[in-house]
């Protein structure tokens, strides 16, 4: 008996060993049959239509996060769609490859690597801030350009070959504190945030720093975690209890839903004002949209704005996704129109290897200025974008500029 | 006396094989790698994947060997990760030298997280029954938590430490913050590589293989088999479970340490360091078979391997990965699968042809 089971193992074990040797062979060798086939795909077109870009993207596509990188996702494809049928960037088609991290430093750097094999020549990406940061070591390594649509950390850009379309959390903090300050909106204000969110906790940070300049003061400063995020009611009654005029949400809408609810239970009716994160409270199911009235919020993006450019993005990507596109659906599709932009102003041609496309790109990023549904942009060297940020307040279940 | 000499040759054989498995993969990566025949995808996945084959062996000797079950072993891994990456952070001015400074924090992470293999041990390892489970479990929480509320900086003056946020480290303007709570280590030096990770994983091997086979091991595999039989005879159980859970709580905390110098950020995230993870591990010790050293390596790499190579189906892939395991579950386990296969096993097919031969 005690044979056969060494036996039976030891067989398992080398089918096993056999097994994953072969599933390497087989790989191996298809990834560099389908390299020399693009190769030769590629060669063959550039001298026919001058080629295609290859640019890549991550996000989560599965997992919590899911719903941002769905959107990035999404809005990639209908820019990359438009940018083909009007005629690609320089005379060169457009192709795009989406690839799920699931919101996991360790995956992204995978996402990339097989983007990487697939013949990725520059990255829309990464769409959350932590994997971004590990992502961005690996692109400044390979001097491949990395343009970010949404992640907000410092280090998530703290190389020179990598850019952003959204605001940075400082930015974000030490604008809401300013405008706060500047309109005189409250004296007093709380805070409730996500410390173990690198979003929430970074805007938080900076919005506390900056707040000593101005003529507020922070009564309460009150954090949950992602573990337990369904009860307020303890944050809430510290922020009743410090006596707050306004609560300060630089949290996502999801948790910001239920604090609103939860507020209106206690009795407790403070002004409300959040980030761009606070953008997709008015479409949360089940959601009495009442309830979110008054709540201001800075974002650089609303899709019931009135203008044509935002009109058109927000009809073509509901009838396609059936979804209302959010803030980062918009930072994707500018950050596509942004690549756009840049490659015709450096005059890049999609045979040039990626090194030189970053070089040119890294000249070109601070020349540009892009009139996207976000604001009108334009970057520095070091990666930032400025824009202006847009207070939106909630009247009658619509934003409404002020 | 002729019999004990061919079980010596036996152990002895297994492990060159174990070792040959490794040995072997190395020199066909390198031949690929330099042939250009291996994509970048695969290229990324060498670190990983001796890092969790890494686990895995350790696992299996608390598992396996010694015959309990622990729930917090990525709880062992983010303390050696936390601490080596710390230390490597402080150290990348002082010792310039990457490979010197990758061998002191590698004895930083196995050294804490041995310690704290102890300190979890010592009070838990005296019971019987399944609490060694509960604590872990508990333990690969606490200190996920735990370290997402530290913050310590280094400016001019030393180390500032707090538990509320960075800004109340109170530092001078040359301050830099080195652990930054939920955001945890960014810009850990990327020391790792895949030799140095082969190098770890036979090295874990060694230890793991040689005390099996040593007196100590045989006392260890005593005590999972019969607690009451090794104690009549006068076996140390606590010293010897001590010793098994230290070591295993030490080779996690290598793993760790592999794990944080491959990636720029290290953040204690419930995906990387939670008890999902610390499952994962079970899943691989498991499925390779428990006790069985060389399958639970092989397990790890499969499993490693499979989402990544799956990664064609996109959205699918998850789906597939889970039917994926539950079949090979079902093939290594089912009383039905493991029938089936000794009947149409090679090896036996040809065992019978002999014994006919033979003429019994």
């Amino acid at each position: 008996m005690k044979k056969f089971k060494q036996a039976a193992a030891f067989i398992m074990a080398a089918s096993m060993v056999v097994a994953s040797l072969a599933g390497c062979g087989d790989k191996s060798a298809e990834t560099s049959a389908e390299t020399t086939a693009e190769t030769a795909g590629e060669s063959g077109s550039t001298s026919a239509a001058g080629g295609v870009f290859k640019i890549g993207g991550i996000g989560p596509t599965t997992g919590g996060a899911a719903v941002y990188g769905q959107a990035v996702k999404n809005a990639m494809e209908l820019a990359a769609e438009e940018i083909n049928a009007a005629g690609g960037i320089n005379g060169a088609q457009v192709e795009i490859q989406f690839e799920d991290d699931e919101h996991d430093p360790e995956k992204a750097v995978n996402a990339y690597n097989s983007l990487k094999d697939w013949g990725m020549q520059m990255l829309v990406g990464t769409v959350t801030s932590g994997p971004c940061t590990a992502v961005v070591e690996k692109t400044f390594e390979d001097n491949m350009f990395h343009l970010t649509p949404s992640g907000s950390a410092v280090e998530s850009i703290q190389h020179e070959n990598a850019f952003r379309v959204c605001f940075s959390d400082p930015n974000q903090g030490v604008a809401s504190a300013q405008y706060i300050g500047e309109h005189a909106l409250a004296s007093k204000v709380a805070v409730i945030y996500d410390s173990s969110d690198v979003y929430s906790s970074g805007i938080y940070e900076k919005f506390a720093t900056e707040a000593k300049n101005q003529s507020f003061e922070i009564v309460a400063a009150e954090a949950f975690t992602a573990d337990n995020k369904t009860d307020f009611s303890v944050q809430l009654q510290k922020a009743k209890d410090g006596g707050a005029e306004l609560v300060f949400l630089p949290i996502y809408y999801t948790e910001a839903s239920l604090i609103l609810q939860q507020a209106k239970t206690m009795g407790f009716a403070p002004k409300f004002f959040g980030c761009d994160g606070l953008d997709g409270i008015l479409a949360v199911e089940g959601f009495d949209t009442a309830l979110a009235e008054g709540v201001m919020l800075l974002t650089p993006f609303a899709a019931d704005a009135e203008d044509e450019m935002t009109k058109k993005f927000v009809g073509t990507f509901t009838e396609k996704y059936g979804d209302i596109p959010n803030q980062f659906a918009a930072d994707a599709y500018d950050a596509m129109y942004t690549v756009k932009a840049a490659v015709e102003k450096a005059g890049l041609t999609p045979d040039m290897s990626v090194s030189d496309l970053c070089e040119g790109m890294k000249t070109a990023m601070t020349e540009v200025t892009v009139e996207g549904l976000t604001g009108t942009i334009t970057w520095t060297a070091d990666g930032e974008p400025s824009k202006d940020p847009k207070a939106v307040v909630i009247t009658d279940g619509a934003y409404k500029a002020m | 006396m002729k019999m004990n000499k061919l079980k010596i040759n036996k152990t002895a054989k297994s492990n060159f094989i174990t070792y040959g498995i490794v040995i072997a993969a190395f020199i066909i990566v390198q031949i690929l790698v330099s042939a250009g025949q291996v994509s970048s995808l695969m290229k990324g996945l060498l670190v990983p994947l001796c890092t969790y084959a890494i686990l895995a062996v350790s696992l299996n000797l608390v598992v396996g060997i010694l015959g309990e079950l622990s729930l917090g072993h990525a709880g062992f891994m983010c303390v050696g990760a936390f601490s080596s990456a710390f230390f490597s952070k402080c150290m990348v001015e002082v010792i310039p030298v990457a490979g010197v400074r990758f061998f002191l924090a590698l004895l930083v992470g196995a050294a804490v997280a041995a310690l704290f293999g102890i300190l979890i041990g010592i009070p838990v390892l005296r019971l019987k029954g399944d609490y060694l489970a509960i604590v872990t479990l508990a333990f690969g929480e606490i200190i996920k938590n735990l370290i997402n509320a530290f913050f310590i900086g280094k400016d001019s003056n030393g180390f500032h430490f707090s538990m509320k946020d960075a800004m109340s480290l109170n530092m001078e303007a040359d301050g830099q913050v080195i652990v930054n709570g939920p955001q945890g280590i960014t810009g850990t030096p990327n020391d790792s590589t895949f030799f140095i990770g082969i190098l770890l994983l036979l090295l874990t091997l060694f230890i793991v293989l040689n005390l099996i086979h040593s007196r100590d091991g045989r006392a260890i595999m005593s005590i999972r088999d019969n607690r009451i039989a090794a104690e009549s005879v006068g076996i140390n159980i606590t010293k010897y479970k001590m010793m098994a859970f230290t070591i295993s709580a030490a080779l996690a905390g290598v793993a760790g340490v592999l794990y944080a110098h491959n990636l720029a950020t290290l953040s204690a995230q419930p995906k990387n360091f939670g008890y999902n993870m610390s499952i994962m591990i079970l899943v691989y010790v498991v499925l390779g078979g428990i006790g069985r050293i060389r399958g639970s390596m092989i397990a790890a790499v499969i499993l490693t391997l499979l989402p990544e190579m799956l990664r064609f189906l996109s959205d699918y892939r998850m789906l597939i990965y889970a039917v994926v395991l539950i079949v090979m579950m079902l093939f290594n386990w089912s009383p039905k699968a493991l029938e089936w296969r000794e009947r149409y096993s090679p090896k036996r097919l040809l065992k019978k042809k002999q014994e006919a031969k033979e003429g019994e």
